[in-house]
C-alpha cells in the first residue's frame, strides 16, 4: 500500500472544484488519494453566469471541469451522492448511498442553498429557487405557460435572474425587501440610478416590499400580497434573496457552528477539528459568510498551502466587484457605505449620461476606503488598485471620478503599482507574475493571457493588463517592431489604410510611394490580400499575379510533391447526385485521389499544373465553381441537415448556410475563414469552433464569433442572440470587414480576438452599437465584394493568355519525371523517396 | 565552355514571377523582374521539400539581394548565387542566362 493520505472533498461546486485544481497544480498532489462527492448530477459549473443558459449557452458551456480532469488526476468522484456524516473518532465519512471512506483529511465545500423567504404559499407550483442547472430546467418548463415572471431579491444574483426571465421573453419584475437594489454593494444614489436603468429595460422594480403571502392570482397564476397592502400578479416566482450556508453534515458531525450559521473556521480555514477544513459559502470566518466566489477561491488556496505545511492566513476577503448587470456597468469597492469612522465622501452624479460615482476616503484624504460606480465602471481598475494596494491618493481625490476636462491624466499609471499588486483577481495574477512571464518571452497580450491566465476569467482586468504590458515593454527599452517586413515600415493595418485612403490599386504603386526594394513573400502576399479584399479584382491580373502565394498563384493547393489538389465549391455541403457523379467521373478520368474534407466537400488530389485548366473546364461544365480552398478567404459554411429533414431541427440551417456561402464566397481576408450553421442547440455542425458560428434557437439565430479548431482550439464567443436573418447578415458583414481591416497578416479571428483590447465587449460596441461610426462603411465594402464576385476559374479558362502559365515546362510537353504515384487502398498517393527511386530505376 | 542554349521566347516569361524550362533533362526555373530588367536562372529542385517547385515561388529581395521563397516551406534562395539564406550548407545550382533578340538563352 502507498503511504498516501486519503483526502475527502465534500462538494463539487465552484469552490470545491477550484480547490481540486489548486491541489493538482501544486507540488503536493502526489501526497493524497483524493475522493470527492458531488450531490448534483453535474460536476462543477459556473453558477455566477447561470443566466447565460437562457442566452444560448449549454450546461456543457457552463461546466468548469475540463474533459478528463478526474481521470487524468486519479480523483475518485461519487456523482449524485452526498456525504451525510463524519465519524471523527473512527475517522470515516459515510455517504447517503452507504459508501464509507477512511479519511486522513476532509475539506467541506458544501456551499449554500438559496434562501426561501418564509412566506405562506412560498412552495406553490412554479415558485422556484434560482441556484442550480436543475432549477433552470424547471424555469424553462414554467416559462412555457407564463407571461409574467417575478424575482424575489434585488441583489446581484437576483438581477442576474431577472435577465434570465427577460431572455425567456417574460414580463419581468423584481421585488426587493430592502429599500434599494444591491443593498450590500451600493449606496442610495448608485442604487437609484441602477434601478432607473433596469426599469428603462422594461423590468418592474419594487423596493421596500415585504411579501406576506402568495395566493391564487386573478389574471396570473399567483398573486403576491405585500405588507403595505400592495399586490403583484405573476405566473412564476424565482427566489434569489440571498444564500444560506449548508452545514448539515458539520452539525451532524459535532463541528462548531457559528451563531448566524456556517461552519466556524480559523485563519487556516480549519474547523474545530484539526483534520477538517471548510471553504466557500458553507464556512463562517469571523462570524461572516462570504457569498461571493473570490473569497471561496482564496480559502481554497489557503487550504492547499496549509496541507503543504505552510502557515497561510485567510484574513477576510476583498468583496469588491465589477460586473455588467442587464447591460449596466456596476462596480463596488471596499466600504461603499462609509461606515469607517471619520471617512469622507466624494460624489459625482451625471443625470444626462446616466453616470454615478462615489468614493469613500480616509479622514486624512490619503487612502481610498470604498467606491460605487454605476453606468460607467471604467475607473474600476485604477480605483481598485488604490484600494487593494493602499496607494496614497492624489492631492485631489475627486479627480479620480470627475470626467477629464483637460489633458491631465488622473489614472494610476501601471508603473506606480508594486510588483505585489494583484492585476487579475480571478486567477490571482500579480504585476510581478506578469513581469516574469514577459521576461520568459511572452510579450504580446495573447501570449500573456495564455501563460498567466490573467484576463481570461471575467476579463475585467484586460485593459489594465494591456497597460502593464505596454509600460513594461517601454521600460525595458524593447521597441516592438511592428513593421510587416524590411520593405515597408508599416503594419498590415497601416498598409490597409494607405490602400483605402490613397485608393492604391497595385503593389507597384504602393511600394513606390511607401516602401523600398522589390518586396518579399511576406509583404507581397499581405498586400495581395489587402488589394483583393478592398478592390476585389481578379487575382491573376498581371499587376497582382506576382503577389500570390503558393496556392493562389495557380488557384489550387500545392501538395508535398508539387502536384495540386482541386476543390469545387459545394455550398453548405449540399451536392446533387448528378454533381457527385460528375466529380467522380472527372476524378476517374484524370486519375485523382479523392477525399471528403472536414468542410463537407470533396478534395481531388494529384493534379499536375497542366491538368488544372482541363479539370476545371469539366467541373465548370458540370455546374461547379471555384471553392477557394487555395485562398486566404472564405472556405466553407458547414451545416447540419436542419429542420428540413431533422426531427429536432429548429430552423433551416442548410438554407442559411447556402445563402451565407454564396454571399461571402470569394472574400479575401488576412487568413482563411470558416463558418458553420447548426439547426438546433445539439450543434451537429460544430459552429462554436468556427470563425463565424450560427445556431438556430426558438427566438431566431444565435451568433458566435472567433472560434477555431486546429492547433489551438477556441470556443466561439456568443456575441448576439435571437437575431432575425437580416440583422444576422448585417452583423456578419460588419464583423468580417472589421476583421479584414484590422487583423495582422495571417492572423485567424481567434487570435485577433485574443489580442483585441476590450475583447468581445469592444467588438460588440463597434459592430452592434457603431461606436466608431463605421458600420455603414463596413457594410458598403462587403456589398462591393459581394457585387464583384467572380469564379476565378471561369475567368481563367476564358482567357488564353492566362492559360499559358499552366504548363509544366515552358519549352516542352514532357512532364516532371519526379512526380510518381503508387497505389494504396485502391487510390493513388505520392511515392516516397525509396519507392520513387525504385520505379525510376525500373523505367531506365 | 558550354554554349548558349535557346530555351523559349521572351514573351513566355511571366513578369515578377517564374516559369520552368526543361533544358537537356535539367529543370531550370527562370524568373523575370521587369522593373529591374533582370532575369535569373536556377535549378527548379527544392532540396528541403524534395520536389521540383522553385519556379512557382514568390520572388523579391532580402537585404537588397534578389531571392525566391520556396512555395513549400518558404526557405529563401539567392537568385544570383543559389545560396540558401536560412542554411549556409545548402545551395541550389544557378545558370547563366541572357535575352538574345527576344529569345531566352541559358548555359547549363
Amino acid at each position: 500500500m502507498s503511504n498516501k493520505q486519503t483526502l475527502v472533498v465534500i462538494g463539487n461546486g465552484m469552490v470545491g472544484q477550484n480547490f481540486l485544481e489548486n491541489l493538482m497544480a501544486s507540488d503536493i498532489k502526489g501526497n493524497f488519494n483524493v475522493i470527492t462527492f458531488c450531490e448534483e448530477p453535474l460536476v462543477a459549473y459556473d453558477r455566477v453566469h447561470l443566466s447565460e443558459y437562457f442566452a444560448g449557452k449549454s450546461a456543457d458551456d457552463l461546466s468548469l471541469v475540463e474533459d478528463g480532469f478526474f481521470e487524468t488526476n486519479d480523483i475518485t468522484i461519487h456523482m449524485s451522492d452526498k456525504a451525510v456524516v463524519i465519524d471523527r473518532d473512527n475517522k470515516t465519512v459515510t455517504s447517503e448511498k452507504g459508501i464509507v471512506i477512511n479519511y486522513d483529511k476532509v475539506v467541506l465545500a458544501t456551499g449554500s442553498t438559496a434562501f426561501i423567504p418564509p412566506i405562506p404559499g412560498n412552495d406553490r407550483d412554479q415558485c422556484i429557487p434560482y441556484r442550480t442547472i436543475a432549477d433552470l430546467d424547471d424555469m424553462m418548463i414554467a416559462a412555457k405557460d407564463s407571461k409574467v415572471g417575478t424575482v424575489v431579491g434585488g441583489g446581484l444574483l437576483g438581477l442576474e435572474a431577472a435577465k434570465a426571465l427577460r431572455d425567456l421573453n417574460l414580463e419581468t419584475h423584481v421585488v426587493q425587501f430592502a429599500p434599494r437594489l444591491m443593498e450590500a454593494q451600493l449606496d442610495d444614489g448608485g442604487a437609484a440610478l441602477l434601478q432607473q436603468k433596469i426599469e428603462d429595460l422594461g423590468v418592474g422594480v419594487l423596493t421596500s416590499k415585504n411579501t406576506t403571502k402568495i395566493v391564487d392570482g386573478d389574471t396570473c397564476k399567483h398573486k403576491m400580497i405585500f405588507a403595505d397592502g400592495g399586490e403583484l400578479e405573476t405566473d412564476m416566482i424565482l427566489y434569489s434573496a440571498g444564500i444560506r450556508p449548508r452545514y448539515e453534515i458539520a452539525e451532524a458531525s459535532g463541528l462548531e457552528i457559528a451563531e448566524r450559521g456556517g461552519v466556524v473556521i480559523n485563519n487556516q480555514c480549519l474547523t474545530s477539528d484539526e483534520d477538517i477544513y471548510a471553504i466557500g459559502e458553507c464556512a463562517s470566518w469571523n462570524n461572516q459568510v462570504f457569498g461571493l466566489v473570490a473569497p471561496g477561491y482564496a480559502m481554497a488556496r489557503a487550504v492547499v498551502d496549509h496541507l503543504a505545511g505552510n502557515q497561510p492566513s485567510f484574513t477576510g476577503a476583498d468583496m469588491s466587484t465589477k460586473l455588467k448587470l442587464n447591460g449596466v456597468d456596476v462596480a463596488s469597492i471596499g466600504d461603499p457605505h462609509a461606515t469607517t469612522p471619520g471617512s469622507l465622501v466624494y460624489t459625482y452624479q451625471n443625470g444626462v449620461d446616466g453616470v454615478y460615482k462615489r468614493i469613500v476616503v480616509s479622514q486624512d484624504n490619503k487612502l481610498l476606503l470604498g467606491a460605487v460606480l454605476v453606468g460607467d465602471a471604467s475607473g474600476y481598475p485604477t480605483l481598485h488598485q488604490y484600494y487593494s494596494n493602499g496607494i496614497e491618493l492624489p492631492e485631489h481625490p475627486d479627480s479620480l471620478i470627475l470626467p477629464a476636462r483637460s489633458d491631465e491624466s488622473v489614472g494610476l499609471g501601471p508603473d506606480a503599482l508594486p510588483a505585489s499588486a494583484q492585476i487579475c483577481s480571478c486567477y490571482d495574477v500579480t504585476k510581478g507574475d506578469i513581469c516574469s512571464s514577459m521576461e520568459a518571452g511572452c510579450t504580446t497580450l495573447g501570449a500573456l493571457k495564455d501563460d498567466t491566465k490573467a484576463a481570461t476569467g471575467c476579463g475585467g482586468c484586460a485593459a489594465l493588463l494591456k497597460s502593464v504590458l505596454d509600460c513594461e515593454l517601454e521600460k525595458a527599452g524593447i521597441e516592438v517592431n511592428t513593421d510587416i517586413c524590411e520593405h515597408f515600415p508599416y503594419t498590415r493595418q497601416d498598409l490597409y489604410n494607405l490602400v483605402m485612403v490613397e485608393e492604391i490599386k497595385t503593389f507597384g504603386e504602393l511600394i513606390e510611394k511607401h516602401g523600398t526594394g522589390r518586396g518579399c513573400e511576406i509583404c507581397k502576399q499581405a498586400i495581395g490580400s489587402i488589394l483583393a479584399s478592398y478592390w476585389n479584382e481578379y487575382v491573376l491580373e498581371n499587376d497582382h499575379l506576382g503577389l500570390q502565394d503558393t496556392n493562389d498563384t495557380f488557384l489550387a493547393n500545392m501538395q508535398k510533391d508539387g502536384t495540386y489538389s482541386v476543390v469545387p465549391r459545394m455550398t453548405g455541403g449540399e451536392v446533387s447526385p448528378e454533381g457527385l457523379i460528375a466529380i467522380g467521373q472527372i476524378a476517374k478520368k484524370y486519375g485523382l485521389y479523392t477525399k471528403v474534407t472536414g468542410g463537407q466537400r470533396v478534395d481531388l488530389f494529384g493534379a499536375r499544373v497542366d491538368q488544372l485548366p482541363l479539370i476545371w473546364q469539366e467541373l465548370i461544365d458540370a455546374g461547379f465553381e471555384s471553392g477557394h480552398a487555395y485562398g486566404k478567404s472564405l472556405r466553407t459554411v458547414k451545416s447540419c441537415v436542419g429542420s428540413t429533414w431533422c426531427r429536432y431541427g429548429v430552423d433551416d440551417s442548410v438554407g442559411l448556410a447556402v445563402e451565407l456561402e454564396n454571399r461571402y464566397k470569394g472574400l479575401r481576408a488576412p487568413h482563411k475563414i470558416k463558418f458553420a450553421v447548426s439547426g438546433c442547440t445539439r450543434e451537429c455542425a460544430e459552429a462554436q469552433s468556427k470563425d463565424i458560428g450560427i445556431i438556430a434557437v426558438e427566438g431566431g439565430w444565435n451568433l458566435y464569433v472567433c472560434g477555431n479548431g486546429g492547433m489551438k482550439p477556441r470556443h466561439g464567443d456568443l456575441i448576439a442572440t435571437n437575431l432575425d436573418k437580416e440583422t444576422l447578415i448585417k452583423y456578419i458583414d460588419r464583423i468580417l470587414i472589421f476583421y479584414v481591416r484590422t487583423a495582422d497578416r495571417l492572423q485567424r479571428t481567434s487570435v485577433w480576438m485574443e489580442n483585441m483590447e476590450g475583447g468581445l465587449d469592444y467588438l460588440r460596441s463597434v459592430v452592434m452599437d457603431d461606436k466608431l461610426g463605421v458600420c455603414e462603411q463596413l457594410e458598403e465594402q462587403m456589398q462591393h465584394v459581394v457585387n464583384t464576385y467572380q469564379c476565378e476559374w471561369k475567368t481563367t479558362i476564358a482567357d488564353e493568355t492566362k492559360l499559358k502559365r499552366f504548363r509544366t515546362f515552358v519549352n516542352s510537353d514532357k512532364q516532371d519525371a519526379n512526380v510518381v504515384f503508387v497505389e494504396e487502398r485502391g487510390q493513388i498517393r505520392p511515392a516516397n523517396t525509396e519507392e520513387r527511386e525504385l520505379l525510376q530505376a525500373e523505367n531506365v | 565552355m558550354s554554349d548558349w542554349i535557346d530555351v523559349c521566347s521572351f514573351d513566355d516569361l511571366q513578369p515578377n514571377s517564374g516559369v520552368c524550362a526543361l533544358v537537356e533533362d535539367t529543370q531550370v526555373a527562370i524568373f523575370y523582374m521587369p522593373e529591374q530588367n533582370e532575369v535569373f536562372a536556377i535549378n527548379n529542385y527544392d532540396p528541403f521539400g524534395d520536389a521540383y517547385v522553385l519556379s512557382r515561388g514568390l520572388i523579391g529581395d532580402i537585404n537588397g539581394e534578389a531571392m525566391v521563397a520556396s512555395p513549400l516551406y518558404k526557405q529563401h534562395f539567392n537568385l544570383k548565387t543559389g545560396d540558401c539564406l536560412e542554411d549556409e550548407t545548402v545551395k541550389v545550382d544557378t545558370y547563366e542566362i541572357r535575352i538574345n533578340e527576344q529569345r531566352v538563352e541559358v548555359k547549363i
